[in-house]
């Protein structure tokens, strides 16, 4: 299996809205490689004909009554925001300068 | 008296408050004045909540006073890991992404918790998001353990097992997504249970990997991790994965257990969890373990599990998928840490700064290595791979609990490592999961058990039980027969052989 460049661990943590250092992504780009390595172990399992497993206990169709119930009042769901306004969370711009 | 009352059970502290021999208010005073005492060396509690608990505690005086029947837990005090949603508490699940975080609301363990009169003392330090096998990757340092101060307390719930063994707390909660209950336990000679996937509520528990995550109890004897789990077990409209069955009579299965006959019980050594790369002295001590329960009366056979040794690079592929999805949440918008918005810069280039300063080493790992595992282009190779390994590992159960009524391995290869050995080797790390994982995939409850100190270093071996789902009542059978037959053998306990700590 294909082992993990530091071109691509700097592509994965872009994927994954990480912003890294330089030296923070070389170190990790290293040691990732070496668990993707360990980790390919699982293709040495003869598994074709194999249902996969999502879930340990797997269970469908799980409803609760369709009774309303109180949920946060907007006090309560704004009180740990990083930046509130109006009631509302305050964000920053969500579209660059171009748009 | 303060110091005695550190020492007794939950259940001799519950039946002291009832007695009216001890209050409430003085068990909980006695606890905090030992977390006062000794929490500055070892690091268990990540926030202390000193006027809550004694409230708590005033209350269970009063209904008690007032003539009102309690549960069997009122007015014990406890240490909750740090990843349960508390209203009244900060929650930071170790991470500096949380730090400060209040929640709007309690998750189900803790309301349980508190409706039993359970008298929460503050939460406990753990790896980041529950991620690590020893509490070195808590955003707000390490976790000492008791045994000795420069060795790890296992993790993730190292603050949780560190708080029993260094007798602040008569019991703790922790969560097991892969080892991280049973592993503290094993390596701070406490008790730890993982009940069957679904068992405890998941609501208000941070998520780590979803279908992997257990909450569960922690204590220094098997009849009080059986109450604890009666008070946390049972259905939760609020968790779909929740189990909607009575919950197994574990308690009566610890009582029964304690007569010390385990006749007619069959147990199946696990072939492959042994050899290479386990310690000398944790391989001794497991050997020992495994002779008592023959002389218990348990029929001993050997059980081979093939699958067993790909159930940890399937976790690492499965666990950092579900982790990467999970953590996503952290985006800077609706709670937690918030970098770099100064009006200039996009909610992306915040959302960016933010999670790269406030997700530690091990977390970024995980989340990059999820994110790999589910590309488009690997996704068969890896994630689907994996699932269909943990098909094959449930087969290995399946199969086995045909033959036998549970399984036993040593809980962990090794015991307590040195603080900072393994902090940047993750896959050294990840070998301290080997033997738990298996149950994580499969759903099915298991536990660790005392066994004894390995000669080499003096420290504490876990005896690891697996039992089928539903079933965890046999964890609390054996556990008990196990840790009767030991005490009578030693004289006492094993925690009556931890050093003194110096009291500040």
């Amino acid at each position: 299996m294909s082992s993990i460049s530091r071109a691509e661990a700097a592509h994965l943590a872009r994927l994954a809205r990480l912003d890294l250092a330089p030296d923070e992504l070389d170190h990790l780009a290293g040691q990732l490689d070496a668990i993707a390595d360990f980790v390919a172990k699982v293709s040495e399992v003869a598994a074709d004909d194999i249902p996969p497993t999502s879930h340990a206990l797997p269970m469908t169709n799980v409803f609760r009554d369709d009774v309303p119930r109180p949920g946060l009042t907007q006090e309560q769901a704004l009180d740990q925001a990083p930046g509130a306004e109006d009631g509302r969370f305050r964000v920053p711009k969500i579209l660059g300068e171009e748009a | 008296m303060s110091a005695e009352l550190t020492r007794m059970t939950a259940a001799g502290l519950a039946k002291a408050i009832r007695s009216g021999e001890a209050s409430a208010v003085e068990v909980t005073q006695a606890h905090l004045d030992r977390i006062a005492a000794v929490d500055g060396q070892v690091h268990a509690f990540l926030h202390v909540d000193t006027d809550g608990a004694i409230t708590a505690a005033r209350s269970v005086d009063e209904r008690l006073a007032a003539g009102e029947e309690l549960s069997p837990l009122a007015g014990v005090p406890l240490a909750l890991k740090d990843v349960f949603t508390t209203s009244d508490m900060p929650t930071t699940c170790g991470s500096k992404i949380l730090e400060g975080w209040r929640p709007p609301y309690d998750a189900t363990v803790t309301r349980r918790l508190r409706e039993a009169g359970v008298v929460i003392l503050g939460k406990t330090n753990l790896d980041e998001f529950a991620m690590g096998s020893s509490t070195e990757n808590s955003a707000f340092g390490p976790t000492r353990n008791p045994w000795d101060l420069a060795r790890i307390p296992g993790g993730s719930g190292g603050g949780s097992s560190a708080s029993l063994a260094s007798f602040q707390a008569p019991l703790a909660i922790g969560t097991d997504t892969g080892g991280s209950i049973r592993q503290p336990a094993a390596v701070t000679g406490t008790v730890g249970v993982k009940p069957t996937y679904g068992g405890v509520s998941r609501y208000g528990l941070v998520a780590c990997a979803s279908s992997l995550d257990q909450g569960g109890p922690c204590a220094r004897t098997v009849l009080d991790a059986a109450l604890l789990h009666s008070v946390i077990a049972g259905h939760d409209p609020m968790d779909s994965t929740s189990i909607d069955k009575p919950v197994p009579d574990v308690v009566a299965a610890a009582r029964r257990g304690a007569d010390g006959d385990l006749s007619g019980v069959r147990v199946g050594v696990v072939k492959e969890f042994a050899g290479e790369g386990y310690q000398a002295g944790v391989l001794a001590r497991f050997s020992d373990a495994v002779e008592l329960l023959a002389k218990l009366g348990a029929e001993v056979v050997e059980v081979s599990c093939p699958h067993f040794e790909y159930a940890l690079p399937a976790y690492y592929l499965i666990l950092p998928s579900e982790v990467s999805s999970n953590l996503a949440r952290f985006d800077a918008m609706r709670y937690g840490l918030r970098v770099g918005d100064d009006g200039v810069r996009s909610a992306e280039e915040v959302m960016n700064l933010t999670r790269g300063k406030g997700f530690g080493s091990e977390a970024k790992r995980r989340i990059m290595l999820g994110t790999y595992a589910l590309s488009s282009g690997y996704y068969d190779a890896y994630y689907g791979q994996a699932q269909k390994v943990r098909t094959l590992v449930t087969r290995d159960f399946d199969a086995a609990f045909e033959q036998v009524d549970v399984l036993v391995s040593p809980t962990t290869p090794t015991t307590a490592f040195p603080i900072g050995e393994r902090v940047d080797d993750p896959l050294a790390m990840y070998m301290a999961d080997l033997c738990t994982i298996p149950s994580n995939l499969a759903g099915n409850a298991s536990a660790s058990f005392p066994c004894g100190l390995a000669d080499e270093d003096g420290l504490p071996v876990g005896l690891h039980v697996m039992a089928p789902a539903l079933a965890d009542d046999r964890l609390y059978r054996i556990g008990a027969a196990v840790e009767q037959a030991f005490a009578s053998a030693w004289g006492g306990p094993l925690l009556d052989r931890v050093p003194e700590l110096e009291v500040a």
